[in-house]
């Protein structure tokens, strides 16, 4: 191709697309979408009716949002329209601009629609059958009877955890460094703490809490067996997450550049105090966000000690719903342990991102 | 007696040889330049002087104080000899002020406020003292190299290694830096310095030492080695750095 043609090519701007298709298939997919919502809320309305004199009301108003999509549907079109009319006048940029405005405010209504499609879906999972699904999780009645003995349960999780955090905390860096000791001298240790991680990260934590929380009373091991369960509890968790923490403490000292090492080793300092003064102080700040990401974990795993016989939240839900053969106190567990994480998670997430733009302004 | 002989040292990376038998005396208040292409072993040798490289066989002598093999103190050794780094290696977690009194008072065993004013005046010499409390990231590079410098300088070393310290430098930063080198050497600091910059080797320098492959391949003076370089591969080298626009 010469360059004159490739140039005559360059000059010959080319019109904006039509947003008309997507504007269509926007109407379809909300027609499909208004169609699945207000179905799930007439059977809401079916199941309800006597019982609250205000649901046809609310369910009126929910329904009305419904419509919300078909504003930027509306605007798609409109702008189209636009579109058409600069062409018209060879108004070549305000095409361009109509064209893209409009095609933006039909992904928009297209997005909107795709997110109600999704509540409607659950609208019908939790109506269907005659509300089975509602009737087994939400009785409103069994959530609020167990909800005090659950939040006292919840309270022996909350112990076992930081319990077991604490112990994790200190342990997990005895582990660390007996996996980092230099040379020959250090080899035996250096191996059994290898073999320490490896085995306990391989263990579900579950088989770890059974083992320790029934073997070790069986075996009437001195000391040990006349502990409470849930003391028992806090070693068995401990156990395991220790070694998934002390590798999170050596990855976060190994981080650190070696050159860091030269410097401080440089100026005269001893390894001890270089470690002291100028790696694990930059290394912390590393290590707590995957610290907190194990400790979720953690905090987790504490709904398994129920096996061992500890009446934490867990329990205590299990009890009451085999007496009334309803699963709604287990939803309030899962929600109590919800509340408890969701805080922590947003914080881990903060830390990650405030580390990550300190890591591209090359401050780290 | 030489303040700093550097005896026949060997050392290697695995299999792959660095340094091949390298000899070096310095005197007190001597600068030498260490000049040759990348992987020569100029790093290296300095790294070995300070013992954050083991050596393989030779030896290294200061002020009659022999600094290699086992069993020697090198954390005193490290407190006598001070080393400045391509890459500053400032700690980003210190202001600069804690960067630079960190030595003295952990290691030095000086008080907290003499070490301060110690570092302060050291600051003003290099015009930084308003970056005292300044962290490390929030200077230019120019700015940390002048940092690191006073650090090593905070623990009155009788000696300085510095290691290609203006390599990492935008070039309107190189002078300020090696400003504070020349007074440095004009105040009788004995100095041991990998450098590209030729230039500034020709001009503070004592001895220039022509590294290639693990030895020295020649030494002298800066006008030998500058002006009539005897070696073919000296000749070479300082004619490519020469075409680089770098002499």
């Amino acid at each position: 191709m010469s360059i004159s043609t490739r140039m005559a090519k360059a000059g010959t701007p080319t019109p904006p697309r039509r947003v008309f298709g997507l504007s269509i298939l926007a109407l379809g997919v909300w027609a499909l979408t208004a169609y699945v919502f207000w179905t799930g809320l007439y059977q809401v309305h079916l199941i309800n009716q006597a019982k609250t004199p205000m649901m046809p009301l609310i369910i009126g108003v929910i329904g009305l949002v419904m419509l919300y999509p078909l504003l930027p549907w509306a605007r798609s079109l409109a702008l189209n329209a636009g579109r058409t009319r600069a062409l018209a006048a060879s108004d070549l940029r305000g095409a361009r601009a109509s064209a893209s405005s409009g095609r933006d405010s039909a992904l928009t209504s297209l997005g909107f629609s795709a997110g109600f499609l999704v509540v409607a879906a659950l609208l019908h999972f939790v109506t269907t059958n005659d509300a089975a699904v509602t009737k087994t999780f939400l009785r409103a009645d069994f959530i609020a009877q167990s909800w005090s003995k659950v939040a006292e349960g919840f309270w022996i999780n909350v112990q076992v955890a930081i319990g077991a955090e604490i112990i994790v905390l200190i342990a997990g860096l005895g582990i660390a460094i007996m996996r980092m000791l230099p040379g020959r001298p250090g080899r035996p240790l250096r191996w059994l703490a290898t073999v320490y991680v490896d085995v306990f990260r391989a263990i579900p934590s579950i088989i770890v809490l059974y083992l320790v929380g029934f073997g070790l009373t069986i075996a009437k091991v001195p000391i040990v067996s006349d502990l409470s369960p849930t003391m028992l509890a806090i070693i068995a968790l401990a156990l395991t997450y220790t070694g998934y923490v002390a590798e999170v403490y050596r990855a976060g000292l190994e981080s650190i550049h070696p050159s860091q090492w030269s410097a401080a080793r440089s100026l005269g300092l001893s390894y001890g105090q270089t470690l002291r003064k100028v790696i694990v102080p930059q290394a912390t700040r590393r290590m707590v966000p995957p610290l907190l990401n194990d400790f979720i974990g953690l905090q987790k795993d504490t709904a398994l000690i129920s096996i061992m016989g500890v009446i934490d939240s867990f329990m205590q839900a299990r009890l009451i719903s085999s007496s009334v053969f309803n699963l709604s106190p287990v939803l309030v567990v899962a929600v109590v342990f919800i509340i408890a994480t969701i805080p922590q998670a947003r914080f881990v997430d903060r830390l990650m991102a405030k580390d990550a733009a300190k890591l591209k302004a090359g401050a780290l | 007696m030489p303040f700093l002989e550097i005896t026949d040292v060997h050392k290697s990376y695995g299999t792959n040889p660095v340094l091949k038998g390298i000899t070096i005396d310095v005197e007190a208040h001597e600068v030498v330049c260490l000049i040759g292409a990348s992987g020569s072993g100029k790093s290296t040798l300095l790294k070995c002087i300070n013992a954050l490289e083991p050596i393989d066989s030779g030896e290294i002598v200061l002020d009659g104080d022999p600094i290699t093999g086992v069993g020697v103190d090198v954390n005193r050794l490290r407190r006598n000899i001070g080393m400045v780094f391509q890459s500053y290696n400032l700690f980003p977690h210190m202001t600069v002020l804690e960067n630079i009194t960190l030595a003295p008072i952990l290691v030095g065993g000086v008080a907290k406020e003499a070490a301060e004013a110690h570092a302060i005046e050291l600051l003003t010499q290099v015009g930084m003292e308003a970056k005292a409390t300044a962290h490390p990231d929030s200077l230019s590079g120019g700015q940390q190299q002048r940092v690191a410098i006073v650090r090593a300088m905070a623990m009155r070393p009788q000696a300085l290694l510095l290691d290609e310290i203006t390599a990492a430098l935008d070039p309107e930063l190189v002078g300020d830096v090696l400003e504070i080198v020349r007074e440095l050497a004009a105040d009788g600091m004995t100095m041991l310095l990998a450098t590209h910059e030729m230039g500034f080797a020709k001009e503070v320098a004592s001895q220039v030492c022509f590294l290639h492959q693990g030895q020295i391949l020649e030494r002298g003076t800066p006008e030998q080695i500058f002006t009539d370089p005897q070696e073919e591969r000296t000749r070479q080298f300082l004619h490519r750095v020469l075409a680089s626009g770098r002499l």
